[in-house]
């Protein structure tokens, strides 16, 4: 392998592994404040996309974007206030196959209200068929986009949890429920919050992602398992590991297809999944001891 | 009654029940219909798996399609596979002395020479629980959402292999898989053998209703209930609760691996779309709909709920439906529809009015 194609490779690696560090990231945010692994996560980047794309059509791309992801988080809002909040203590096997029945239900909406046609967004900065060269390999302006939003949402979101108040008192929730409530945070409006930035930044990802992999109204659920790897991967909960995490699959996927057909890539991230499961599921990161005491 | 005779009556209610729907539906011409019932008495195989192993051991588990597919996929590949080039080896000839390799015709009067399907069902069962116990013995150490996503990876993986590779047909399949012969009976899609299939399926049913029904009875059925409620307690108790756990998962896939195998001789081939992750969530929504731990309201929410979806009343929300009775069950009546408050009452009187004892008095009984 030369060094162009290398380069190539490796660049399409974090991109995609960017996009399943982002989805990761969704889910340790919902996980972080209320314990519950969204299996919708992945249609909250379809539904940004769809939205997107549609708004596209009459309104400049920041508006459009910018309207999707305010839509995607009402229906994250929307998925809290109906679905979630009044539960009182549900066994987690009940909320599993709540937020399973609530993908569906999202994808199967999606096929109602558009179709079941791929659909695209324009491109941020030229069309599909300008090329940058870095280093010799040739990339889409829109990698850089990915690239850039994807790293400016982790640096927002990591500024936002230290910084703000909302962003502490959510981390509060998360480190300690019960304390957290004795000092006057509210923690079912976290919990609300925290469904709304899975949903937004869910959103973001799906509109920049829309150009270089198409939208579909059935992409979620593939989204979600990788992303859902990447969080196990890096330790679920730690946003910061599953960058990384993120990054590491994504080459470890880029870098397959050079010895495996096509077909089974899908089946390479699910099976890294299924290892670590198995054999660490504290996730690369994590601590052992420590989530042997969660109940997962 | 003699409590042992007690409690063959349902079983015996059941049997009454399939020939009286076949000889209405037949009365009044619309034989038809057998051909939905018969495919979901198959698909009720692999819910009556899936409710031993949620409802009784507690375990969710979203890959019950990727079983149903090994089965399926076995016996169509050995069923189907083309041995003529090698028909004048002497292993060729030997197994087919035995009757493990036969001859038929195709359509076109060509001669095929492949695998006899019972020989297919033999291997599909033990493909099925080589694979069980490998991926049962670590999945069944996770619990909760791991154990749900670990599932859900294995029933994808399944799917991806079947999707990619050419010798499962790909998108398309495998067709041209044969009947299965059955003591002068054959399971196929012929419409003259529409009856006859209707009762073996069904026959079928009862006798893993049977045999569940056996199991929920005996010192393993109280050892899982005793799982399901807690861990720690049963294993505290002298229970070994990973042996127990690990056999149920086995057998749950053996059901669905035989409502596969039996299913593709029925329609006379295999798909990968049974292989997909919403067939496994629509299994997990028939359980639910039942109530977890109610064999028979899991079979009869599967013979509706299948009935329905396969004459298409569903239409193209055929798969919202199932997502949205998730839902309405697990947000309103995790106990099961037929244990709301309402339904709850009617059936304690109807029990009161046949005098069966049952679970009658004992109320709401916790499972999630």
């Amino acid at each position: 392998m030369s060094f162009d194609q290398f380069f190539q490779y490796f660049l399409s690696g974090i991109t995609s592994g960017s996009i399943y560090a982002i989805v990761a990231i969704g889910f340790n945010i919902i996980y972080n404040t209320t314990g519950i692994i969204n299996f919708a996560q992945g249609e909250f980047l379809i539904l940004g996309g769809m939205i997107g794309i549609s708004l596209s059509s009459f309104l400049p791309i920041p508006l459009a974007i910018a309207a999707a992801v305010v839509i995607t988080m009402g229906v994250g809002a929307l998925i809290d206030f109906l679905f979630i909040r009044w539960l009182k203590n549900p066994p987690v096997l009940r909320l599993v196959i709540i937020t399973i029945g609530l993908s569906i239900l999202i994808r199967e909406s999606m096929l109602h209200v558009w179709d079941e046609k791929v659909r695209t967004l324009r491109h941020f900065t030229g069309t599909e068929v300008s090329s940058v060269k870095i280093l010799g390999a040739y990339i889409s302006p829109q990698v850089l986009w990915v690239l850039g939003i994807s790293a400016v949402i982790v640096i927002a979101l990591s500024l936002f949890f230290r910084l703000t108040l909302v962003g502490r008192a959510m981390r509060a929730c998360a480190d300690n429920r019960s304390a957290a409530r004795l000092c006057g945070i509210r923690a079912s409006r976290m919990v609300t919050f925290s469904f709304m930035l899975s949903a937004a930044i869910g959103a973001l990802a799906g509109c920049v992602i829309s150009p270089l992999t198409q939208t579909q109204y059935n992409m979620g659920s593939g989204l979600a398992i990788k992303g859902f790897t990447v969080a196990i991967l890096g330790g679920l909960g730690n946003s910061t590991a599953a960058v990384i995490a993120g990054l590491i699959l994504g080459l470890l996927e880029a870098f397959s297809i050079a010895v495996m057909p096509l077909a089974y890539i899908d089946a390479v991230s699910i099976a890294v999944l299924l290892v670590i499961l198995f054999f660490r599921p504290s996730g690369l990161f994590g601590d052992r001891e420590a989530s042997a005491l969660k109940e997962f | 009654m003699h409590p042992r005779l007690r409690k063959y009556l349902p079983i015996s209610g059941m049997l009454l029940l399939v020939v009286a729907v076949q000889l209405i539906v037949s009365a009044s011409g619309a034989n038809y219909y057998l051909t939905q019932l018969t495919m979901s008495a198959y698909y009720s195989l692999v819910i009556l798996g899936l409710c031993l192993l949620m409802g009784y051991a507690g375990q969710i588990s979203l890959g019950q399609a990727g079983f149903f597919a090994i089965g399926g996929y076995s016996s169509a590949v050995l069923t189907t596979i083309d041995l003529v080039p090698y028909s004048a080896s002497e292993l060729v000839v030997a197994l087919k002395r035995f009757g493990i390799v036969v001859e038929r015709q195709d359509l076109y009067g060509n001669t095929l020479l492949s695998f006899a399907p019972w020989l297919a069902f033999i291997a599909a069962v033990i493909l099925t629980v080589c694979i069980a116990v490998v991926i049962g013995i670590p999945v069944i150490r996770l619990r909760g959402h791991y154990l749900a996503m670990a599932t859900l990876g294995f029933g994808l993986i399944i799917y991806r292999i079947v999707l990619g590779t050419g010798f499962l047909g790909e998108a398309d399949g495998i067709t041209g898989v044969p009947g299965f012969p059955l003591f002068g009976w054959e399971i196929s899609g012929s419409l003259s053998r529409r009856i006859s299939n209707y009762y073996i399926a069904w026959i079928v049913v009862l006798l893993a209703v049977l045999l569940a029904m056996n199991l929920i009875r005996s010192r393993v059925g109280r050892a899982l209930r005793s799982i399901h409620g807690s861990e720690e307690a049963a294993r505290a108790m002298g229970i070994d609760t990973a042996q127990y756990k690990l056999a149920t998962f086995v057998l749950s896939a053996v059901f669905a691996s035989v409502g596969g195998i039996l299913l593709t001789h029925y329609n006379g081939g295999i798909g990968p779309s049974e292989v997909s992750s919403m067939k496994s969530v629509r299994y997990v929504a028939i359980v639910a709909v039942g109530g977890m731990d109610n064999l028979w309201g899991a079979l009869l929410m599967s013979t509706v709920l299948n009935f329905l979806s396969l004459r298409g009343y569903f239409g193209s929300y055929d798969d919202a439906v199932f997502a949205a009775i998730l839902l309405v069950i697990m947000l309103f009546f995790p106990d099961g529809l037929l244990r709301a408050p309402g339904l709850r009452n009617l059936a304690n009187l109807g029990r009161k009015l046949l005098s069966f004892p049952g679970r009658a008095t004992k109320g709401k009984s916790g499972n999630g």
